[in-house]
């Protein structure tokens, strides 16, 4: 082949590029007649299902944006996040938490990224018959512990009891309020080019840490889930840099699905380096065996955000300072280009894209 | 972990690119073909193209398991599945594979079907063993690599006395979609990256024609990046010296006579099909494994009835084109489009060491490689 045919042949494929673009930034279609398990797991199919279905029924202005909590505004003029969660993790019980303590630390999560001081906490039980009220009382003292931890308040709460065989065991639902401060406005819409992006610890050690305690994989490693509270941590980032744009915590679907938001969102691209990634030896053992991106698995208790670059060390080193960022770091950079693409710079010196994730083949972990 | 790392160093990375291009005439165009669809991977996941000169091309072979099974064999597995009393176990890629009509696994359990996703075939005789009510099947996919592992599983059911155990076995071998691929008139090679695991089972020896019959090198390959380009540099420094044989970069772990102890398994509990369909190759004689007579009980083609029924490929798919390395998957009609990794028409876009999905995946991207200098922060 000579010069001009590989120019010819670049151009035909930039062609082909172009178009694929074009149909990845419009939104995904439901196809599917029945729910499969790809439609919960987070990634393309989840958004089909929440396009078509719900936000369909539902649609107004504080819940179209899909953000982790709806923002809304108190006659008073005081702001307000809500948010809800459901918990489904199985086995109950995993190294470093439980379902109870994620239910607290999923809802509390969820409202501190959005920049609001969570509040107050309802919750749902969905109980199986059979399941031992021993069982159900130490998931529920892990819950009171949690949202002690966490200072939030639970204040209402709800039970269901259905037939053996119509649910596994117990389920948990939570929902919570927040207080959003005068004068926060964290959102895609504030992020910029130039701006750093940093993750608050390493990657991927809750849902590594799930799978290997299901012990369905005979593999033993020493990983614990990361399941914690984030608020205080979010206080301390903002305080130390107020001009912070956008947060997000990194639970189903992982850093890599979190950067593909924020890529999607702001209209910008994402440029990552594969060498600045935190993650734990363990994680990285089982992920490489497993043929598993530890840039989609799941965390429970690690945020993104993107700082301002001059503020960008002073965030890093409050993180650092903190008992749930100690590993925080800048792993990457918002750019003009490729606009609502994610890049990585491997840590073997070439790039690729890092896309959203297609059907999780990981079973439930939250 | 150190053991990877050790295979993922850019300073030796960099040094082998240097002496890829030295050892590259610059006007000549390469084209190397890597067999196995774990090559492909690796080289889109760290990115491998962009440090190659441009006039070394990689084309991407057959050897994905997942994607060489026709669309008549999901058929028949999802009717199996949906037997009564049947617990269907089946490696997680294989769930997603589209039959005829786009029905595929996962869709077979929404139905209800009991479809369960397993890392091994002895977790699935696990299942069997401890639920002696059901009857569990598992659905057998792969190379020489993983055919022994069914093998054992086989015997080790025997051993036990597990009766409530099969396997729907769909194992290939490596070497006739080779021999076809160098047959095929509309292609070019310069050389081939040799499979690095069939090798741990078959050993180098079987190669042996193609430098012969074929006049091409070979060398066979590991999987971590640094591997990848040290086959390459091999190569090249075949062509350059005027050599042509097959040479084995895997040493660590691939010995020239394979593993005997796995070849005497498998032929213990496998024996050759006469002829077995590909995924847009067509039918390839000699070119699969099925459960021998002497393990007949534990073959699910004899227990359940198959429709057995061969399904033309979509028109629009053009999966045997790029198993053949005769187009790259970018110039498929419906890549990217109408086929995608969420809603796949062919198999190459199911697995991830399918060339379609790894270039969908990882590749799409038009320029260099991105400089890594994104953490920088401005001194205080």
């Amino acid at each position: 082949m000579n010069d001009h045919d590989h120019e010819h042949e670049s151009a035909r494929e930039s062609v082909v590029l172009d178009k694929i673009e074009r149909m990845r930034r419009r939104r995904p279609r439901l196809k599917d007649d029945t729910v499969t398990l790809a439609h919960g797991a987070g990634g393309k199919a989840s958004a089909a299902l929440t396009d078509a279905v719900f936000l369909e029924a539902f649609r107004n202005d504080t819940l179209e944006p899909l953000g982790d909590a709806g923002l809304v505004e108190l006659p008073s003029g005081e702001r307000l996040a809500m948010t809800t969660d459901s918990f489904v993790v199985n086995p109950w019980r995993f190294p470093g938490g439980s379902i109870g303590s994620l239910a607290v630390h999923g809802t509390v999560n969820d409202l501190a990224v959005a920049g609001a001081r969570p509040r107050w906490l309802t919750v749902g039980f969905v109980l199986e018959e059979g399941l031992p009220v021993d069982e159900l009382r130490a998931v529920t003292k892990e819950m009171a512990e949690a949202a002690e931890r966490a200072g939030v308040t639970i204040v209402a709460g709800d039970t269901k009891v259905v037939g053996t065989g119509a649910a596994d065991g117990l389920y948990i639902n939570t929902a919570g309020v927040g207080v959003i401060p005068p004068g926060r406005d964290l959102g895609a819409h504030r992020v910029r080019p130039g701006d750093k992006v940093l993750v608050s610890g390493s990657l991927g050690d809750h849902g590594m840490a799930v799978m290997l305690a299901r012990g369905d994989l005979n593999l033993e490693a020493d990983i614990v889930s990361d399941s914690a509270p984030l608020n205080g941590l979010v206080e301390t980032i903002l305080e130390a840099a107020p001009d912070t744009r956008w947060m997000r915590d990194a639970t189903r679907g992982g850093v890599g699905t979190v950067c593909n938001e924020l890529a999607a969102a702001s209209e910008l691209g994402v440029v990552l380096s594969e060498r600045a990634l935190p993650v734990h030896r363990p994680v990285a053992g089982a992920c490489d065996l497993l043929g598993i991106d530890p840039l989609y698995v799941a965390n429970e208790g690690k945020l993104v955000a993107v700082v301002p670059v001059e503020q960008a060390r002073a965030a890093l080193e409050a993180m650092q300072g903190h008992e749930h960022g100690h590993e925080a770091a800048v792993i990457g950079e918002v750019r003009e280009e490729p606009p609502g693409m994610v890049v990585i710079a491997t840590a073997f010196g070439g790039s690729r894209i890092v896309d959203m994730l297609v059907g999780d083949p990981l079973p439930r972990i939250c | 972990v150190k053991f990877v790392d050790e295979f993922r160093d850019p300073a030796a990375a960099r040094r082998l690119v240097r002496e890829i291009g030295a050892l590259a005439e610059e006007d000549r165009h390469y084209k190397f073909m890597e067999v196995c669809g774990g090559h492909t991977h690796t080289i889109y996941r760290h990115g491998i193209e962009q440090l190659l000169p441009d006039n070394i091309e990689l084309v991407h072979g057959p050897g994905c398991p997942v994607c060489v099974i026709p669309m008549g064999r999901v058929d028949d597995a999802i009717h199996v599945a949906e037997h009564d009393g049947v617990v269907f176990t089946s490696f997680g890629d294989m769930m997603r594979v589209p039959g005829s009509q786009g029905d595929n696994l996962l869709a077979a359990k929404a139905r209800g079907a009991d479809v369960r996703m397993v890392y091994s075939p002895l977790d699935a005789l696990e299942i069997a063993r401890e639920d002696p009510s059901r009857d569990v099947v598992f659905f057998a996919v792969g190379f020489e690599t993983t055919a022994p592992s069914t093998a054992v599983t086989l015997l080790k059911a025997r051993t036990l006395g597990v009766e409530n155990f099969s396997v729907f076995c769909n194992h290939v071998t490596i070497v006739p979609p080779l021999k076809a691929i160098l047959d095929s008139p509309d292609l070019r090679l310069d050389g081939f990256l040799g499979p690095g695991h069939v090798s741990t089972v078959i050993g180098n020896r079987p190669y042996r024609f193609v430098p012969r019959d074929y006049g091409k090198p070979l060398v066979t390959a590991g999987f971590e990046p640094l591997d990848i380009l040290q086959s390459i540099q091999m190569l090249l420094a075949q062509l350059a010296e005027g050599r042509c044989e097959v040479e084995n970069q895997y040493t660590r772990i691939v010995r020239d006579e394979g593993n005997p102890r796995a070849l005497e398994i498998l032929a213990q509990v496998f024996t050759l099909r006469p002829h077995f369909e590909w995924r847009g190759m067509g039918f390839i004689s000699q070119s699969a494994l099925q459960v021998s007579e002497a393990f007949a009980a534990y073959d699910a083609e004899r227990l359940y009835e198959v429709p057995g029924v061969r399904v033309a490929d979509p028109k629009s798919c053009q999966c045997g084109e790029v198993l053949k390395g005769v187009i790259k998957p970018w110039e498929c009609k419906v890549f990217g489009t109408a086929c995608t990794p969420e809603t796949p028409i062919g198999t190459c876009m199911v697995s991830s060491e399918g060339a379609c999905a790894a270039y969908y995946n990882f590749g799409r991207l038009r320029h260099a490689a991105v400089p890594d200098d994104v953490t920088a922060l401005p001194v205080a």
